[in-house]
């Protein structure tokens, strides 16, 4: 278990190496001078380069990067070219705003998909089944944007149970959890479902009966624990879509996450923010695949932590 | 359906049948029809004995044994009839109440102990379970009853074993889990449904072996399904011949075997080759065929002596070693090695079969691979038809696999299921540029008139076709390319007896027209003993024993050899007071440190060609 960690965290450092590396290049090729835009419109020639020369922009990009790769080792981020602000300061509540949104979808969507899937496996075919396949196709299929805009004028607008936007309390949270968290459900229970109704047709399930176990302990005991093995590779991946992908959401609640920092910086050419919003991402995305591949060899004894 | 009265055992005991089936007919529905599959089967299983139910894939025999246990689909299947099991027809009872039979009065085991065992859980709790779900236990006496229970089935170290998985043990001793599972608490009955099939032949005998010991012990009732009528002769006292969802005979399994009657069962017992046999004869011999509708049977032309053996030999094989690195650590290091075929030599000559036998992991389909070089091997040389195979580049090694052509185990798997039949036979002589789309369909139609097949079948696909068929169509499509040497790696080993018996005549009846070779890959030493000319007995990534067939089987000299043969169950109920020892034999793998340095190896001959491996 230890080598296994070892080895798997060693192997996170080419990644993040990778990544800073596209991250830094991607920024340069895009068109644009980050150095005009931070001199403003009415800056003179004069102006510009000496923003150009303060924000190191000037010299050589081996060197940016070489500088760059060691302040982010150190933790030290830059400052934002709009706010002029630290960077840590100004992702930090980002990230951990986004942080709870991702995490309260994703357990919204896994134990609804996880229960309505071993629902529909064990009535597979009858009328339960077939109503959960519709709504869940509904689910997959609608935009974000306007799954969140009718949760929004049916549950704020018309009933107003519950704040429009913004994040002021508890409430604020449920209708962007529902937003991200329902296509989310929705998958998960397609998996579930298939994957239950494949273990259920296992031998061993068949010896399970044989046995004269009650249908209860067949399903909930042998037959949904294989079935969640398959099922935890996909929560891992939607987790790690669901904090990089929900710019959309963030927008039509006004949630102040890390997305719409991300969009917002792009389109300042704000690169140090840049940068660091989207390493620190990759780094959560292959943290959370580490914590997957951990749980996978915990529900499986069949593989071994090596 | 058949009207005719169904045969019923004669009566033979005061005492009442543990198991008294009456009438049973099992139906499942197929669009919306349903469509009986057992029909109108009647039989009893008297205390203590064991009444096998013998048939070919499609007989019904496992669909009898599901219907007993209730353990069918409900929505697409449908039972009529009585089941009665001490007293109480379990077709008449509550599914809880059926619940609560099974495990407790009648208990199962199958055919796959690879796959009939949770993955997830350790097999210790597993057992445990089977006993807590009929009985009140705390954890420490369900413990130690499960404890009891691996030690009654001769599993070692039973305590230290029972938090482990079912990946940590080999099929032998997944079966024997299953069997304390089984046996947990007490039942009167236990279904085996094929619980040998799986196994390899040494282990089978320890499971058959274990089983009888078992019935003995604890005076159970066995119900046996199976296929193989050497496994009945050995282990039941009475025999049902199913056929087709119907029992077409029963009876004392000797009268059977004897003086069986109905035309299907003297089809299936000549089908059956019997190890021993062959004494005498020094040239294969075909399978006598009887036709299962009048019971006659078809004479079968003597087999000539293809041998060229003045000839140098079409296939030579030296030194050949081959093997497959094992990585373990931090940086997947190489750590170990399986030795799977190791320096191993022998020659093929045209219109020869030489059979290598052997259990799994012995090396025996690595070998086969190896002479193609479909595996690569560490080193040794390979010569085909005069080329060395090991010093060709590509393009050379793919023209030279021309002259050497394969047919693998499963002839389901190996063809593509979206291609007609006839594309996939021409594709070997077209991807080749053998010769126009016209002659590789001139050449595909004649090949699979030569199989036994029709030439109009060629747009037809492969489901379309029976396992035996579908296996005529890989040899055709082997023998597209004018092979020299067909390497048949357990070509006839998943089909039916009767199946395997004509596919093996075709075999002979094409190596007598077109002078083939073939390296016989099997493990079944009946089937080996009938068609080969040589054979080579392979152990540990070794030949421990070559030699023409006769001496081999008349004379075996390796201790292994010796083991294997005595293993196999033949086919003569007279023969079943004979008992093996209650060994607990694991196959061993031949794994080996990076250090390990081959020993030199001697071998002594024993006659002509007779070669033994010294020790």
């Amino acid at each position: 278990m230890i080598t296994f960690l070892a080895r798997r965290l060693s192997q996170l450092v080419p990644v993040l190496v990778g990544v800073s590396v596209i991250v830094f290049l991607m920024i340069h090729l895009i068109p644009g001078d980050p150095a005009v835009l931070v001199a403003g419109i009415d800056a003179t020639k004069e102006d510009v380069a000496a923003v150009r020369q303060s924000l190191g922009l000037d010299k050589p990009l081996v060197m940016q990067y070489g500088e760059f790769v060691g302040r982010v080792a150190t933790g030290d981020f830059g400052k934002s070219f709009r706010t002029g602000r630290p960077v840590s300061e100004e992702i930090g509540v980002r990230y951990w705003n986004t942080m709870i949104l991702g995490l309260s979808a994703v357990v919204f969507g896994t134990l609804l998909g996880v229960i309505t899937g071993i629902l529909t496996a064990v009535y597979r075919n009858g009328w339960f089944d077939s109503s959960i396949l519709a709504v869940s196709l509904l689910g997959i299929s609608i935009p974000s944007f306007f799954l969140g805009i009718s949760l929004m004028l049916l549950f704020s607008v018309y009933l107003g149970w519950l704040p429009l936007t913004g994040m002021d309390s508890w409430k604020n949270l449920i209708l962007p959890t529902l937003t991200l968290g329902i296509p989310n459900a929705a998958i998960i229970s397609r998996i579930t479902r298939s994957s239950l109704v494949e273990v259920l047709n296992q031998d061993y399930v068949r010896t399970a009966r044989a046995k004269g176990l009650k249908e209860s302990v067949v399903v909930g005991h042998h037959g949904v624990r294989n079935a969640l093995i398959p099922v935890v590779t996909v929560v891992g991946l939607q987790m790690g879509y669901l904090l990089g992908g929900a710019v959309v959401t963030e927008t039509v609640f006004a949630w102040p996450g890390i997305g719409r920092l991300i969009v917002q910086s792009i389109a300042a050419r704000d690169f140090p923010v840049v940068q660091a919003s989207v390493l620190l991402l990759a780094l959560t995305f292959v943290m959370i695949n580490l914590l997957t591949d951990v749980l996978y060899r915990i529900l499986d004894p069949r593989i071994k932590f090596k | 359906m058949n009207q005719t009265q169904s045969p019923t055992l004669p009566i033979q005991e005061a005492e009442s049948p543990i198991l008294s089936v009456r009438n049973l007919t099992t139906s499942f529905r197929s669009d919306d029809v349903w469509k009986p599959v057992v029909r109108n089967l009647s039989f009893d299983v008297p205390p203590r004995k064991t009444v096998a139910i013998v048939g070919e894939s499609g007989s019904g025999k496992s669909v009898t044994s599901l219907s007993i246990m209730r353990l069918l689909p409900k929505r697409s299947s449908y039972i009529e009839g009585q089941i009665n099991l001490g007293g109480q027809d379990l077709h008449t009872l509550s599914d809880d109440e059926m619940r609560r039979v099974r495990g407790r009065d009648v208990s199962m085991i199958f055919q796959e102990p690879m796959t009939s065992l949770n993955p997830i859980f350790p097999i210790g709790k597993q057992i445990a379970e089977a006993l807590t779900v009929h009985k009140p236990l705390s954890r420490s006496e369900a413990r130690a009853e499960v404890i009891r229970l691996l030690d009654k089935v001769r599993i070692p170290n039973a305590a230290s074993r029972f938090d482990e998985y079912p990946h940590q043990f080999s099929g032998g001793m997944r079966q024997r889990v299953m069997i304390a599972m089984a046996l947990a608490s007490k039942p009167k009955l236990l279904i085996a449904d094929e619980p040998t099939t799986a196994l390899d032949v040494t282990i089978q005998g320890q499971i058959l072996d274990l089983i009888k010991t078992l019935q003995d012990e604890d005076g159970m009732s066995v119900l046996f399904i199976t296929h193989d009528m050497g496994v009945v002769a050995e282990i039941a006292d009475e025999c049902i011949v199913m056929f087709r969802g119907e029992a077409v005979e029963m009876g004392p399994t000797e009268n059977i075997f004897l003086r069986g009657k109905h035309p299907y069962t003297r089809a299936l017992l000549s089908a059956v080759p019997k190890l021993g046999s062959m004494t005498g004869r020094s040239l294969p011999l075909r399978f006598p065929i009887v036709d299962v509708l009048t019971g006659d049977m078809q004479p079968q032309r003597d087999v000539i002596d293809t041998v060229a053996q003045t000839k140098s030999p079409v296939l030579s094989v030296k030194n050949l070693t081959a093997r497959f690195d094992i990585h373990s650590g931090i940086f997947s290091r190489k750590t170990a090695a399986v030795h799977a075929v190791e320096n191993i030599s022998f020659d093929l000559f045209e219109g020869e079969t030489l059979s290598i036998v052997g259990e799994s992991g012995c090396g025996k389909s690595t070998t086969g691979r190896s002479v193609t070089r479909l595996i690569e091997p560490v080193k040794g040389s390979i010569v085909i038809d005069g080329h060395d195979v090991m010093a060709l580049n590509r393009p050379a090694l793919r023209r030279m696999r021309r002259s050497i052509q394969m047919v693998f185990q499963d002839p389901f798997a190996s063809l593509n299921p979206r291609m007609a039949i006839g594309t996939a036979v021409m594709e070997p002589y077209l991807e080749h540029g053998l010769g126009s789309r016209r002659q590789a369909q001139e050449k595909a139609a004649d090949l699979l008139e030569k199989v036994g097949l029709k030439a109009d079948m060629m747009r037809r696909f492969a489901h379309e076709f029976s396992g035996g068929q579908r296996q005529r169509i890989a040899v055709a499509r082997a023998l597209m390319l004018d092979p020299k040497v067909i390497v048949a790696d357990e070509a006839v080993s998943a089909l039916d007896v009767s199946i395997k018996a004509q596919v093996c005549n075709l075999l002979l009846d094409l190596q007598q027209s077109l002078n083939l070779a073939y390296l016989f890959i099997s493990h079944d030493m009946a089937v080996v003993e009938r068609i080969s000319h040589r054979v080579a007995v392979m152990y540990l990534g070794e030949i421990v024993e070559v030699g023409p067939r006769a001496a081999v089987f008349e004379n075996p000299q390796h201790p292994y050899t010796r083991k294997l043969m005595s293993a196999v169950p033949i086919p003569d109920p007279s023969r079943r007071t004979l008992k093996r020892e209650l060994s607990v034999d694991e196959l061993r793998s031949p794994i080996r440190s990076l250090k390990y340095v081959p020993p030199v190896r001697e071998y002594r001959e024993i006659s002509t060609g007779h070669l033994v491996l010294l020790n």
